[in-house]
């Protein structure tokens, strides 16, 4: 996008009916670093690669418990994040105390999407730079959407943002027919290898991810460190040069990633919903 | 020309009687179930307790709709305070929590007595009792409700320290263990139960330690 003479405001559209101040604050989005989020019937994992600026700082917190119910991961302008991570809370303990119930999915995002219109619309306003990957239960299910800055919501069964997210995407949409039927760690672990995809080669370690679940009978909560190495070696995601790149083979291999993987049936044998080869998607 | 009178009251007095017992590293708290209006009993299975976090539990008699009210409210500012420091609130930050809150509606009451019973950041048993304004004191033991003035002076007897004035001097009272406190909150609750009307039905006794939370009952006479 180059500079023009209609990107100074947000409330200025440009002759071909665009507002350049929401697509840079999509462009922010696209700055962040990768989120992604995934879900199944009973599941909805969080995934997000949190690298920290230098080896003297700690890295900054992406992914918010909302509620028991709800958590948010972001990416794009962090402090934004945070802001309406607040907003979410606030809105969502409100409902509680008001209906004595927990504040639907659907109902949530709707709010956030119209909070985000507002500052499109406002000549003293800026949009909200920060796309933010809303993952909740509620009576009618899982449920995972993606909040733009333009004041857009979308569900999704499986999406990826921020920088080199479209590896990601790549591979959750070779993927996501089956995720609605996984069982909550292969979800995870589908996670974790979209996580490895945005790596681009470097060795996936839990000091460098955050993932977080939420599901029927089990509360939103961040998994710990530990647990995420563990689940890590367990898969044996190891980092792959190839990357995206591996071109699924039409052999009776149960998924392309076995030939890039340590080839044990241990982790094989939890998931014969991947005997499907993608390339019959 | 005589003053006027309201002819309608916003508060109610659903009766009942709260106890809480500190030790030296376990809290009793304890409340009877009846919930009664007038002469009358609305039912006698209404627990008035509540626990309000990891290591604060409250039990309230008065108006229960100030009560609960009272609960959602603390609930709720719980939650935001877990959001912002990822933990949950200690005993004494939960009661000066409770008497600002109580405070804030100085104006207009929550007609509610409480008694907040946990374990401090060291472990200890902690209780705060506190008036209906949010008033507030750090004690071993406490008693509030319409079977209060039965309780206490007899919680006074067995627990409190002799004064140092006294002849021959006396050890301090020796802490009770968590079943002796236990028994002693039974015994009270009977006794009181005999003589107050709007006490009685069922126990309901939370005790708190660092092994967690413990809920047991007990019948009381049901007249």
């Amino acid at each position: 996008m180059f500079r023009n003479q209609y990107d100074t405001d947000v409330t200025t559209w440009s002759p071909a009916g665009r507002l350049f101040q929401v697509e840079y604050a999509m462009e922010a989005v696209k700055q962040g670093s990768a989120a992604i989020g995934l879900r199944s019937k009973t599941h909805v994992v969080l995934a997000c690669v949190n690298k920290a600026n230098s080896e003297l700082s700690s890295h900054q917190k992406k992914i918010f418990k909302v509620d028991d119910h709800i958590g948010v991961a972001i990416a794009g302008l962090t402090a934004d994040g945070r802001v309406l991570s607040r907003y979410m809370r606030s809105e969502c303990i409100n409902y509680s105390f008001t209906y004595e119930s927990p504040l639907p999915v659907g109902r949530l995002v709707v709010q956030l999407a119209d909070k985000a219109q507002v500052c499109t619309q406002r000549s003293w306003k800026r949009p909200y730079g920060v796309g933010l990957l809303v993952a909740g239960l509620d009576e009618s299910g899982a449920h995972l959407y993606y909040n733009c800055p333009s004041g857009n919501y979308f569900e999704y069964q499986a999406f990826a943002i921020g920088s080199r997210s479209q590896a990601a995407k790549t591979y959750l949409e070779r993927r996501f027919a089956n995720f609605a039927d996984s069982s909550r760690d292969d979800l995870i672990k589908d996670a974790l290898i979209a996580v490895r995809e945005t790596l681009q080669g470097e060795t996936l370690k839990s000091s460098i991810c955050t993932v977080a679940v939420v599901g029927v009978g089990e509360a939103f909560h961040v998994l710990d460190q530990d647990t995420v190495q563990q689940l890590i070696d367990a898969f044996e995601i190891v980092g792959e040069p190839e990357g995206p790149a591996a071109e699924p083979e039409p052999e009776p291999e149960p998924e392309p990633d076995a030939a890039a993987e340590e080839g044990t049936t241990a982790d094989q044998g939890a998931a014969p919903d991947q005997g499907v080869a993608p390339m019959d998607i | 020309m005589t003053k006027q009178q309201a002819n309608w009251s916003p508060y109610d007095n659903n009766g009942g009687s709260c106890v809480a017992i500190a030790g030296a590293d376990y809290c009793v708290i304890a409340a009877d179930t009846r919930m009664s209006t007038g002469y009358s009993i609305l039912t006698r299975e209404y627990s008035k307790i509540c626990k309000l976090a990891e290591k604060s539990v409250m039990a309230s008699s008065g108006f229960q709709a100030d009560v609960k009210a009272l609960q959602k409210h603390l609930a709720a500012r719980h939650l935001i305070y877990q959001h912002q420091h990822n933990k949950h609130m200690s005993c004494p930050a939960m009661a000066q929590l409770l008497s600002n809150t109580l405070y804030y509606k100085r104006f207009f009451p929550y007609y509610a007595f409480n008694v907040l019973g946990g374990l401090d950041s060291e472990g200890k048993g902690c209780v705060y009792t506190y008036d209906a304004v949010g008033s507030y004191e750090r004690v071993g033991y406490s008693a509030q409700g319409s079977g209060s003035t039965l309780i206490m002076p007899f919680l006074d007897n067995q627990l409190k320290s002799p004064s140092p004035l006294l002849l021959p001097a006396q050890d301090a009272v020796t802490p009770l263990s968590e079943l002796e406190a236990v028994d002693l909150i039974k015994t009270v609750f009977a006794s009181a139960t005999e003589r107050d009307i709007y006490t009685g039905d069922k126990l309901e006794i939370v005790v708190l330690n660092a092994d967690g939370i413990r809920r047991e009952y007990m019948e009381l006479r049901k007249d």
